[in-house]
């Protein structure tokens, strides 16, 4: 088990050790791994509910769910694949679309004969798409917060401009400019980790 | 042979962060079924959103949460054994368009709305955007046509050429209000695509118009 001194603080878990709890609860149903996931992840899922149009108490009742699929679905995580944070963002947006939309959210099957399959991966191929997953942790953390959450609003909550600046309090001129930024850095890092052509 | 005209950055980053309507996302999912590169888009797209989610500052919890979780828990899923998939290339349409429809490419019911156009209109309950399937004669000129929102086009058999693009299988059109353009089916063989609008086509010319009926919302 991980000491954390202080659960509320912001980065008190790293993602190494999030990722690492998900994949214990996958090997050994471990509780405490489920704790430390649930003291992270818990009031943020909320705060991602209540920006997607829940009110406090169904967006807790939505996170209950979240933290619950988390836990039945452990096995199907993928460290190699996505970080903890990904992975659970993933289900609470699949979540969201399901209770507030009421719409499915059509999605590929990897099993499906008719899929084409990734090619194997040369191994220089794979190191630099860990390179460009690295730069858009990296790209993401040097937003400011002011970015971040125009990006949030832009993002998850089909905001028009206007009503974002009316939001924040800002002039309508400063917030596209600071969309077209923040979108930029983003779009530039999707595309190293494309690799080719936009 | 992979795609080679994919999905915006745009399209891709609001599947990914469930904003996107159904029908968009309907094709948006078809195509990534089809193409490895935009799989790996997708993957980006969804690490911005689980950056996203760690950079939300946390919600004040109600006392007792923790608890009425961990009460929750019970077993978990045992995933099944691995299933190998059985990679078959007769099949044309892939999931999840393929359950939409109810079935593959044989057992599709294609209502005639034109001279050599025939379509399937893919019922999708509470979604504005209109999904449909088009089959286009081979060598067939679809009317001149603006939009006054955003058509995708995902082809799935044939090709269509569009202004100096052709598109085959897996590749994806995206057109805006002030596009217009008037694609024709390459002359090989039928041309098979999902279609989706958000708004109303625009036909021009007269004979045009009275297509609208079928094309349009
Ligand atoms: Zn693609």
């Amino acid at each position: 088990m991980v000491a954390m001194d202080n659960p509320r603080s912001d980065r008190s878990a790293t993602p190494d050790i999030l990722s690492d709890c998900i994949v214990r609860i996958a090997a050994q149903q471990d509780q405490a791994a489920f704790e430390t996931l649930f003291k992270h992840f818990a009031p943020r899922l909320k705060s991602y509910f209540i920006k997607r149009g829940g009110d406090p108490a169904l967006a807790e009742e939505i996170t209950q769910e979240a933290l619950v699929a988390l836990w039945k679905n452990a096995e199907q995580f993928d460290p190699a694949k996505a970080s903890a944070s990904t992975w659970i963002f993933t289900i609470a947006r699949n979540l969201s679309i399901d209770r507030f939309r009421q719409a499915r959210r059509p999605s590929f099957d990897p099993n499906d004969p008719a899929f084409i399959p990734d090619e194997e991966e040369p191994p220089d191929r794979k190191l630099e798409r860990a390179e460009a997953e690295k730069n858009l942790r990296e790209v993401m953390n040097s937003l400011s917060a002011h970015e971040k959450s125009i990006l949030m609003l832009s993002f998850y909550e089909n905001h028009s401009h206007g009503e974002i600046a009316k939001r924040l309090g800002l002039p309508i001129g400063t917030v596209k400019s600071r969309i077209r930024l923040a979108f930029g850095k983003l779009r530039a890092a999707l595309d190293a980790q494309s690799g080719v052509r936009p | 042979m992979s795609a080679q005209y994919h999905l915006s950055d745009e399209l891709l980053l609001s599947y990914s962060a469930g904003t996107l309507d159904e029908a968009s996302s309907l094709l948006v999912a078809t195509h990534l079924a089809l193409c490895p590169h935009c799989r790996s888009r997708n993957l980006a797209a969804d690490a911005v959103g689980g950056e996203l989610l760690d950079a939300l500052p946390p919600a004040e919890l109600s006392p007792g949460l923790m608890d009425s979780v961990l009460a929750q828990l019970g077993g978990r899923d045992q995933a099944g054994a691995a299933k190998v998939a059985v990679r078959r290339s007769d099949i044309v349409i892939p999931e999840p368009l393929r359950s939409y429809l109810g079935g593959d490419l044989g057992a599709l019911r294609w209502t005639r709305v034109a001279p050599r156009v025939q379509q399937i209109a893919i019922d999708i309950p509470g979604c504005r955007a209109r999904a449909r399937m088009l089959r286009f004669q081979c060598g067939t000129q679809v009317p001149a046509h603006g939009h006054s929102g955003r058509e995708l086009t995902l082809v799935l058999s044939g090709t269509l050429h569009d202004r100096d693009a052709v598109l085959a299988r897996g590749d994806v059109a995206e057109t805006d209000e002030h596009t217009e353009h008037q694609p024709f089916a390459g002359p090989e063989q039928d041309c098979i695509c999902l279609a989706v609008t958000d708004a109303p086509l625009r036909f021009k010319g007269a004979f045009a118009r009275l297509l609208q009926p079928w094309f349009g919302i």
